[in-house]
């Protein structure tokens, strides 16, 4: 009888070695385990046996279903990886293909280094200040100490509407309107930027419209080397730390004295090149001290307030930041041009 | 204003520095120089030749066979083309190996079987601009106009040894349009003196009965008129000196007396005008106003007309200048004068300014006279250019100046403490240093206790404040020795106004869906507004445009961002959405007589594809809803706490059936529409999409409070119905009578299926609903729900006919 249970032990691993399927193994299970198989079988003449070989047999016959029993069972396992494995082979895909992009439009260059200007200043107490766009002969030249004939009109060629009204040529009204707000109390910190005109007819580096983004500080006691201590931290702000700067004497009417803020070239480094004209510098706004006409137009006193104004172009600051060759290319919107600010 | 390196050793002693040392110090001090150009544009080995012979080539009719002395011992022998070549004239010679601008190399040639050793030279082929060229030599070679020695070095002749300085000036200093001015400011800059030009005093041979006389009418625009008369001269060109100087300063030779007043105008910056008195017309000079349409033909040959605005200095009946812009041709020195009538005058800017900007008549004078030149230096001009013509043109000054004088001569006075100076410049220079500046600038200054009483010289006319003054110092003290501060203002906190945040959180909300933001023009045209305006006598019309294109003031975003989408379309982009935020002006005047009112709007514009995944084939094309999805997560990025709606609209240039009205507490403020086919066809356009958004309007509406609401503790119960109605039945309407039966328990309604077509009755349309049922104090039961359900339906059938689809 033992001989006989080695014989299906070993016949019952053979089969569970050979079988291929789950349903196999099941059917490997009922024939061998189940209570028709033939271990049950051969138990039935267990009553034969004395009482000493009963145990043993007994025994013989427990181990016999527990070895076919751990053998089904490994070779399950086996089998549901296997199969696992090939479901996973079939579900595999070309990683290399693109991914699903996600949408992001992209911000205006100008819009984008207007935010960023805004941002620098606010952070260091200013507040952005707006105006209109259509001023009044008053607002855009004689509050700005440019009386009717002054010749520096001619810097500036307008688009009139009426003999009264115009196309701002610039954002310093801001300035005057500002200050009449604040009723001759300071401080003023503002910065304004906006869409300005002017009459030039439109190619690569002019534009009959275009943006600025006008500065002013009124309080007692400002001096101008104030001015050259904000724009030091604006300039290593804006263009990196590296950065050097530079006033040099120049003229503007609403300001005295005035002053244009050169920057040391970046591509260079100040040593000469094509972008800086060979002197090391790029030229990046125009400044001064407020105008005491000026101030006084704006309802401050000039005895007691003295400020500084600057005035930026934003499609300079573009360019230069972004390399860009065509002051068309801001107007146009070709998406072309645009797609490619998506990160700024 | 262009300075002559060479010119300016006249007055000052810079020997030691190069022509690009000088404009270095001028810019960094604030007279900002351009860019220094050599005379010389690679011109070498040439020289000065006498043409001994001059014969016809046997062989071509239009050349010449010249044997010229160039200081060699044999002559060379020249085939030259120009037309004014001839025996005895004083030429420029290229000899064989000379250079020419651009690296043309002149090389032995043989022309039509003549050998030629060289070439005559033309000023321009030696890199002259033609306008600067004397008109008599313009079409052919140049002559000297007295003899020179053959074989003498041309370069330091004709000054090509020299280097300008082109001066881009500021207008405020209009005392550097003169030589004279330029060197006062470089002796500012160095610390040294200034040489002034000899005036001979003029051997006044007074003849009563010659003599002009002089009468000023408009005695506010010209407070100053000095005339002087020099007989006896003979025109001819100017020695070459004279010519040289003239062409290195960017005027052309014309004959000895206008070069005369034109270099003194340089050196003076003075506008001198030299009159033939024969032709003048009389001996009374009369300064006027001109009379309403009173003509003049001027210089240039253009006959101008002239209101009573305009200053005329006449011979007592006719005009025979434009006073301070330009003389008249009646009274022009020709090749014939012999008796000239020198002007030398101060006249009015504003009056100058305005006849040439009527006019559009610029000219060296002009600009100067608008400006202000130095009352000190009129007559003085005048004097030197008298001495000269009489020296140059061989005549002699027969009368003194006579003249009407009522002019302002004096020098202002500036007083100011070296504190006030330190105060605004945020320095602490001394009073020695101060001193020396004032020295340096020839400013007559007297100190008392660190107080400066400051004469300011009449040639620098910008100088009238104490603002002025300090930066007048503040430059020669240099800009790069102010120190940087930080000012000690009181802290502020900076920041975005509400609306100023708005516009940001709108334009992050725009990107992240993924549209590009565009910038356009406000200037467009009246056609295209029309498009989607109708109303016109509104429209802001500028009073001058430059083109038609740029003549109108927008009041709508919508053309600007059609032209960018056909923009993008022609080259082959198709699928583009854009937005812009901006202004638009709008009035009720039909003729504006008060700023106009600018609102800023908030559009946008869409075509082709809103999304498309190419290798897994997914493609929506925008339509209305997307549009409509934007605007509604707009409004939501927005917080408006307002009853919003979208009606049902009909707006010019937009699909009638396709365009909604955007109301918020029932005032309309925007649309969203497609673009009707026959707009869109004007702009060559595919099916299309707008919105566009009073963007003040969104931006004032109060904002959503955001307050915690306790998460739901108890499970929701959905159940979605599918509902029959008639196809006119909007949506809305439906969904508002669902809210309004389902009461408390009804949490949320969402449409999510339309469907039309079989299986439907026509006419009819149907709408599937999900509603949600939700107890926030315990678990529903499906009888609970069921009560309020059937209310539901049964309410929904009663009032707008709906039934449940089976
Ligand atoms: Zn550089």
């Amino acid at each position: 009888m033992l001989d006989r249970l080695q014989e299906l032990k070993e016949e019952a691993l053979k089969k569970v070695e050979a079988a291929e399927s789950v349903k196999e193994l099941k059917d490997i299970r009922i024939a061998y385990l189940g209570k028709k198989g033939p271990v049950t079988e051969v138990l039935k003449g267990m009553g034969k046996l004395t009482a000493e070989e009963r145990p043993k047999v007994g025994q013989m016959a427990n181990e016999v279903r527990a070895a076919v029993a751990v053998s089904i069972e490994e070779k399950e396992q086996k089998l549901e990886e296997a199969a696992l494995a090939e479901k996973l082979r079939a579900e595999s895909i070309d990683v290399t293909l693109p991914g699903r992009p996600t949408v992001k439009g992209a911000r205006h260059p100008l819009t984008s280094v207007i935010e960023t200007i805004e941002d620098i200043f606010i952070g260091m107490g200013f507040t952005v200040a707006e105006g209109p766009e259509v001023e009044t002969d008053y607002y855009n030249f004689e509050s700005l100490n440019l009386p009717k004939h002054h010749p520096s009109r001619d810097m500036q060629d307008t688009f009139f509407i009426t003999s009264d009204l115009l196309l701002r040529t610039q954002t310093s009204p801001v300035q005057t309107r500002t200050m009449e707000k604040h009723e001759g109390k300071g401080p003023v910190k503002i910065i304004c930027p906006g869409k300005v005109y002017r009459r030039d007819e439109d190619d690569a580096t002019h534009s009959h419209q275009f943006m600025q983004i006008e500065g002013l500080l009124v309080d007692e006691g400002i001096r101008m080397s104030d001015l050259k201590g904000i724009f030091e931290q604006f300039v290593k702000r804006y263009f990196g730390e590296d950065r050097e700067i530079r006033l040099r004497p120049s003229y503007f009417p609403f300001t005295e004295p005035s002053a244009e803020l050169d920057v040391s070239c970046a591509i260079c480094g100040g040593s000469g090149c094509r972008t800086c004209k060979q002197t090391g510098w790029i030229e990046v706004l125009g400044s001064g001290m407020v105008h005491p006409n000026v101030l006084r137009m704006g309802g401050f006193d000039p005895e007691k307030y003295t400020g500084f104004a600057f005035g930026m172009g934003v499609e300079r600051f573009a360019m230069l930041k972004y390399g860009i060759d065509d002051i068309r290319h801001f107007y146009t919107n070709d998406t072309r041009f645009l797609s490619q600010f998506h990160r700024v | 204003m262009l300075v002559s390196y060479k010119w300016l050793k006249k007055y000052i002693q810079i020997e030691d520095l190069t022509a690009e040392e000088i404009a270095e110090q001028l810019t960094r001090s604030g007279v900002e120089v351009d860019i220094v150009t050599p005379m010389n544009k690679g011109v070498k080995n040439i020289v000065a030749g006498k043409v001994v012979a001059c014969e016809k080539h046997p062989e071509a009719d239009k050349l010449n066979v010249c044997q010229v002395d160039i200081g060699e011992e044999e002559l060379a022998q020249i085939v030259c083309g120009a037309a004014n070549v001839g025996k005895d004239q004083y030429v420029v010679v290229a000899k064989v190996g000379a250079r020419l601008p651009g690296g043309m190399k002149i090389k032995r040639a043989k022309l039509r079987g003549q050998v030629s050793e060289g070439m005559i030279c033309s000023l321009q082929e030696l890199g002259f601009e033609g306008k600067l060229v004397p008109k008599e030599y313009a079409e052919g070679i140049y002559q000297f106009p007295t003899a020179v020695t053959p074989g003498e070095d041309v370069i330091p002749l004709l000054n090509l040894d020299d280097h300008v300085l082109e001066l881009d000036l500021t207008p405020n200093r209009s005392d550097c349009l003169s030589m004279l001015g330029v060197a006062y400011e470089i002796g500012a800059i160095l610390g040294r003196e200034v040489t002034l030009p000899e005036v001979k005093e003029v051997e006044s041979t007074i003849e009563a009965a010659g003599t002009v006389a002089v009468s000023v009418e408009a005695k506010d625009d010209c407070p100053y008129y000095g005339a002087m008369i020099i007989k006896d001269v003979t025109i001819s060109p100017s020695p070459l000196w004279l010519q040289t100087t003239l062409m290195a300063a960017g005027i052309r030779p014309i004959n000895n007396v206008v070069d005369v007043t034109n270099y003194v105008l340089l050196e003076y910056g003075q506008p001198l005008h030299a009159f033939d008195l024969e032709r003048f017309g009389s001996k009374e000079v009369l300064v006027r106003r001109a009379f309403e349409g009173e003509k003049i033909m001027t210089l240039d040959g253009a006959e101008r007309t002239l209101s009573a605005e305009h200053l005329v200095i006449t011979n007592g009946k006719e005009p025979v200048a434009l006073a301070g812009v330009m003389g008249g041709a009646n009274s022009e020195v020709q090749q014939d004068t012999t008796t000239i009538l020198l002007e030398a005058a101060y006249f009015s800017g504003i009056t100058v300014r305005k006849a040439s900007r009527d006019l559009g008549l610029r000219s060296d004078a002009s600009a100067r006279f608008e400006k202000g030149v130095d009352p000190n230096r009129v007559k003085e001009a005048g004097l030197r250019a008298a001495a000269m013509i009489s020296e140059l043109a061989g005549g002699t000054v027969v009368s003194d100046v006579t003249e009407y004088d009522a002019l302002d001569r004096g020098e202002k006075e500036v007083t100011i403490s070296l504190a006030k100076i330190n105060d605004l410049l945020g320095t602490a220079i001394d009073t020695v240093t101060v001193k020396t500046i004032f020295n340096k600038l020839q400013f007559a200054a007297k100190e008392d206790n660190d107080i400066f009483h400051i004469s300011v010289p009449t040639r620098r006319q910008d100088i009238a404040i104490e603002a002025d003054v300090i930066e007048e110092v503040a430059r020669l003290y240099g800009y790069d020795n102010i120190p940087a501060t930080l000012s000690y203002t009181a802290t502020t906190p900076g920041g975005l106004t509400e609306l100023q945040a708005k516009k940001r959180k709108v334009r992050r909300f725009l990107e992240s869906v993924g549209i590009h933001e565009a910038v356009n023009y406000s200037l467009t045209t009246a056609e295209k507004e029309s498009l989607f305006e109708k109303r016109s006598a509104e429209r802001i019309k500028l009073a001058l445009p430059m083109s038609e294109e740029r003549s109108t003031l927008r009041t709508t975003l919508l053309p600007h961002l059609l032209d960018a989408l056909s923009y993008n379309k022609n080259r082959g982009i198709l699928n583009v959405a854009l937005y812009e935020i901006g202004g638009v002006f709008h009035t009720n005047e039909a003729a504006l007589t008060t700023q106009p009112s600018e609102k800023t709007y908030l559009s946008g514009a869409f075509m082709g594809l809103w999304y498309e995944h190419a290798w897994q084939g997914e493609k929506k094309p925008v339509d209305f809803f997307v549009v409509k999805g934007i605007v509604e997560g707009l409004l939501e990025e927005l917080a408006i706490d307002a009853d919003v709606r979208f009606d049902q609209a009909e707006v010019t240039g937009l699909h009638p059936g396709r365009t909604a009205c955007l109301k918020v507490n029932g005032k309309s403020v925007g649309v969203i529409g497609q673009l009707h086919p026959n707009t869109a066809k004007a702009w060559s356009l595919p099916e299309t999409y707008v919105f566009e958004l009073d963007f003040h309007q969104l931006a004032d509406q109060d904002e959503k409070v955001v307050r915690y609401a306790p998460i739901p503790r108890f499970p929701a119960m959905d159940r979605d119905i599918a509902l029959v109605v008639d196809e006119n039945v909007k949506a809305e309407e439906v969904e508002q009578v669902i809210h309004e039966l389902g009461g408390d328990l009804l949490k949320h309604v969402a449409l999510f299926d339309l469907y039309q077509g079989e299986h439907l009755e026509s006419g009819k349309k149907s709408l599937a609903f999900s509603l949600r049922y939700q107890d926030p104090e315990k678990t529903l039961t499906d009888e609970e729900v069921t009560v309020v359900h059937e209310k539901v339906l049964v309410g929904l059938e009663e009032r707008i006919g709906a039934t449940l689809r089976s």
